[in-house]
């Protein structure tokens, strides 16, 4: 018997006053009883409509279905078929605008929690199943990975279950992309990343870490040394500025280095040794998920007012509902339709304001997004004494300007097959937000599991 | 994690360190840096590549003992190891076409300008050295620009060696004396970068100083080594560190460097604190 229940089990969370203090993860996840009495909500559709929302394709209704008989590990099991980073993607996919925005029982009431049961299934299996993998027997072929972001990690994680030895070449210290240096270890623990990096590690992949790729080595040069093709994830990690005046005063960050500071280089602990400024009151310019983590980031590290300063108005707010939801119950104050328009600093050149003018919507422009337009007249200063600027990232040039015949678009995106990833030049493909600009974990794994297959293909046929 | 192959106190506060690291010392170029990491858990900084040996595959790297981090890097003897070392990061000098320049160094600043003297010594240039000291006891590298100069000039701020006085005096002199350069290639403190700057504008010399801003992962990701050149924001790891000291906006630069004085102060002493207990 299905339960009717209109609304999702809630999700046990520490409480906004002491999370909003603390890294932690916010979310603690369902018990058993938790996630059966909601996979009981799923009407197991004989159309899989939510199906449809995922871009992976999760087989939903038969995962969920698992989860009903309490044969969690089964379910896990439906999960790996499509997806090789679910406790990842059950915390921070856009549920709602993907899977469960399809999900029928959400015309009436909400819909089923996919993706915290996702999430709960891949939380049993990493407690409860302590096989390590089975190392495939070698092919005998050598493949190249650049970036060690969800992109990369999922090509790698394909090819060498085929068999590759798989190499991948990461610029910084540490492997996981924007996993680790970007998304906080409240809302995606560290040790999640690691875990998974240590199961490719026993699938015979090579992490190499501090290997900035056009500079250390050319894409030419990994041909030259043995690879027979590569897969380029790298990201998209250059940060844009907003071009005001006073945008290089102190205290003006970029998401980017904040974050840095924060998770990379641990900056949040009492004993790290990389400077963060404990600033009191902090704009965040943007409304994206990095707005999100930049400004509750901002707040545990005891600012006692974070402001997100957003042009649009609230439905255009692009990060997800429930980091939304989560930051202004920790008390985050949105200050939407408001576009900054100079940096003020103090006679040492520390950031001591930020002037803005307040916006209106006018008529939709090319994105089917209503305009904003600025009020006569609504020029303002807001007081703080920081400034993290987080309106969107772009691909870095660094890999492209040293590979010669690999086009990108204007922008500085790769240009590749959406079904394949292969790119301009032959054997060498690309996916993720290399290719999209800043997009999403589960799209940069989708592409990353894409070319995996195209890239196998290749070297087979070549044979 | 990186061999330290050999370690040497060039002055009480200036150590050199030859890393092991063939992947890096392939690529390297003078003018570029590397990024590293003495141990897990500890600061990204970045320090110029002083030299580097392709065959034995080593970089050399010169550091000034300033903080915590290089406090650490300085306790590590040779035969240790450290953690990580990216790069080689940043564009390359430009040497091509060069026939007569000025290197002007300035303190640590010696050990980014020594390589690309070098360079352009072996490259047939006619290189005259200015370095400057505050005094002779952190004199550094007098042999090897004497041996990659064709005039080397040593100043110091109290005349305890060589010339008295600052490297923009002697620099003006060679000047004045009629000695015409292609290029000034100016490296050391900000404010030094600065003067040099000021001092060759006035007689229309081209000049290339090296920047260097705070940096984190020295990619281009982080944004947090900009600086305004030609009224631009540009970003020193990836489109520097050298630039045209003519278009550099040296007070916000000088601003900017600044911005963690009282964290590095007390991460410097705790540091130090530390390494005493241990000496007790
Ligand atoms: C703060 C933040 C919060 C986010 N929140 C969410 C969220 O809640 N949900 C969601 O779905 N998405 C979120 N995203 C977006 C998501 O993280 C990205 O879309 C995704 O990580 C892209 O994966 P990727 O593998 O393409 O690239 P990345 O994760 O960016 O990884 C690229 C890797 O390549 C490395 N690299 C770059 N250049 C080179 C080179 N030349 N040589 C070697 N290595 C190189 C980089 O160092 C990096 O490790 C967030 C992003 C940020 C920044
Ligand atoms: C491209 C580049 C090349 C450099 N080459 C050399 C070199 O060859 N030899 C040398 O002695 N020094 C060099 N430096 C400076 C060197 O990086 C700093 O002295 C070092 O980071 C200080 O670290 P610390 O923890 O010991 O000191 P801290 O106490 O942290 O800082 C002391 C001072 O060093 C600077 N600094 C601190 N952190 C950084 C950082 N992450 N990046 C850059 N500067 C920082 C700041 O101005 C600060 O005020 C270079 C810097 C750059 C950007
Ligand atoms: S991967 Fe994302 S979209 Fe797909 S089912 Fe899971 S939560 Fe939904
Ligand atoms: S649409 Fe909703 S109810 Fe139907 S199978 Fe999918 S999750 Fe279950
Ligand atoms: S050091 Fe981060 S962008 Fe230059």
């Amino acid at each position: 018997m299905a339960n009717m229940a209109l609304k999702k089990n809630e999700m046990p969370a520490q409480a906004p006053d002491v999370r909003n203090k603390n890294f932690s993860e916010v979310a603690l996840g369902y018990t058993e009883e938790q996630a059966v009495d909601e996979a009981n909500r799923c009407l197991g559709c004989k159309n899989r409509p939510c199906v449809g929302g995922c871009p992976v394709a999760i087989d939903i209704p038969e995962f969920i279905a698992k989860i009903k008989e309490r044969d969690f590990e089964g379910a896990y099991q439906v999960i790996n078929r499509s997806s090789s980073l679910p406790a990842v993607c059950g915390r921070v996919c856009p549920q709602e605008t993907q899977c469960e925005q399809r999900c029928v029982r959400g015309i009436k009431g909400e819909p089923v929690a996919i993706g915290r049961l996702e999430r709960f299934v891949a939380d049993w299996h990493n407690e409860n199943v302590k096989e390590p993998p089975v190392r495939p027997k070698s092919n005998g072929h050598k493949v190249a990975v650049i970036g060690s972001g969800p992109s990369g990690l999922t090509c790698a994680g394909e090819l060498a279950k085929k068999g590759y030895d798989v190499h991948v070449f990461e610029a910084l210290h540490l492997a996981g992309g924007v996993l680790v240096y970007g998304i906080p270890e409240f809302r995606l623990p560290k040790s999640i990343v690691q875990k998974e990096i240590d199961t490719l590690k026993a699938l015979g992949v090579t992490i190499e870490t501090n290997m900035v790729i056009g500079k250390v080595l050319s894409i030419d040069e990994l041909f030259e040394n043995g690879f027979e093709s590569v897969y380029i994830g790298s990201g998209a990690g250059l940060p844009r500025f907003m071009r005001i005046p006073g945008e290089n005063l102190k205290g003006v960050y970029s998401a980017n280095e904040f974050l840095t500071r924060v998770n990379l280089m641990k900056a949040y602990r009492e004993e790290s040794s990389t400077p963060i400024q404990h600033a009191k009151k902090v704009a965040v310019v943007g409304g994206g998920n990095v707005a999100m983590d930049a400004a509750r980031c901002a707040k545990r590290l005891g600012a006692e007012e974070v402001y997100i300063v957003y042009r649009r108005s609230e439905t255009e707010l692009p990060a997800r509902a429930e980091e939304v939801e989560h930051a202004k119950e920790e008390g985050i104050v949105f200050r939407l339709l408001t576009n900054p328009v100079e940096v003020l600093g103090d006679e040492n050149g520390f950031v001591s304001g930020i002037k803005c003018v307040e916006m209106e919507l006018g008529e939709p422009d090319e994105s089917g997004r209503r305009r904003p337009v600025v009020k006569e007249g609504s020029e303002f200063v807001l007081d703080v004494d920081c400034v993290i600027m987080s309106i969107g990232t772009s691909p870095n040039p660094l890999i492209k300007s040293t590979t010669k015949g690999l086009e990108t678009q204007k922008w500085g995106g790769i240009i590749a097959d959406e079904e394949t990833g292969r790119t301009s030049r032959e054997g060498v493909y690309a996916g993720g937000d290399a290719v999209t600009g800043a997009a999403t974990v589960i799209l940069a794994m989708g592409a990353g599991k894409a070319a995996a297959k195209a890239m196998d293909a290749y070297i087979q046929n070549k044979d | 994690m990186y061999k330290i192959l050999k370690r040497h106190e060039l002055n009480p506060t200036v150590t050199l360190m030859e890393i092991e690291a063939p992947a890096v010392a392939k690529k390297a170029e003078p003018g570029q840096f590397i990024i590293l990491r003495v141990d897990e858990d500890g600061e990204r900084i970045p320090l110029t590549v002083a030299d580097f040996d392709r065959e034995r595959g080593s970089v050399t790297i010169i550091f000034q003992i300033v903080g915590a981090t290089t406090a650490k890097l300085n306790h590590k003897k040779e035969g240790e190891s450290i953690a990580d070392f990216a790069g080689p990061l940043g564009v390359a000098s430009h040497t091509e076409g060069l026939k007569k320049v000025a290197i002007i160094g300035g303190g640590v600043g010696c050990a980014i300008a020594y390589p690309i003297a070098k360079k352009l010594h072996k490259q047939g240039a006619c290189v005259h050295a200015v370095v400057g000291f505050r005094n002779r006891d952190l004199v550094i590298l007098e042999e090897e620009f004497r041996a990659a100069s064709d005039v080397l000039k040593i100043v110091t701020d109290d005349g305890s060696y060589g010339e008295k006085g600052l490297v923009t005096d002697a620099l003006r002199a060679l000047i004045e004396s009629g000695e015409q350069y292609d290029e000034v290639i100016a490296i050391g403190p900000l404010v030094m970068m600065k003067f040099v700057c000021k001092l060759t504008k006035e007689y229309g010399i081209k000049t290339v100083v090296s920047m260097n801003p705070i940096m984190i992962d020295g990619t281009g990701m982080c944004g947090g080594c900009r600086l305004t050149v030609g009224g631009e924001t540009k970003f020193a790891c990836v489109d520097g560190p050298d630039f045209d000291g003519h278009q550099v906006d040296f007070d916000e630069a000088m601003a900017r460097a600044s911005m963690y004085k009282p964290f590095e102060r007390k991460a410097f002493d705790e540091t130090c604190n530390l390494f005493q207990k241990e000496v007790q």
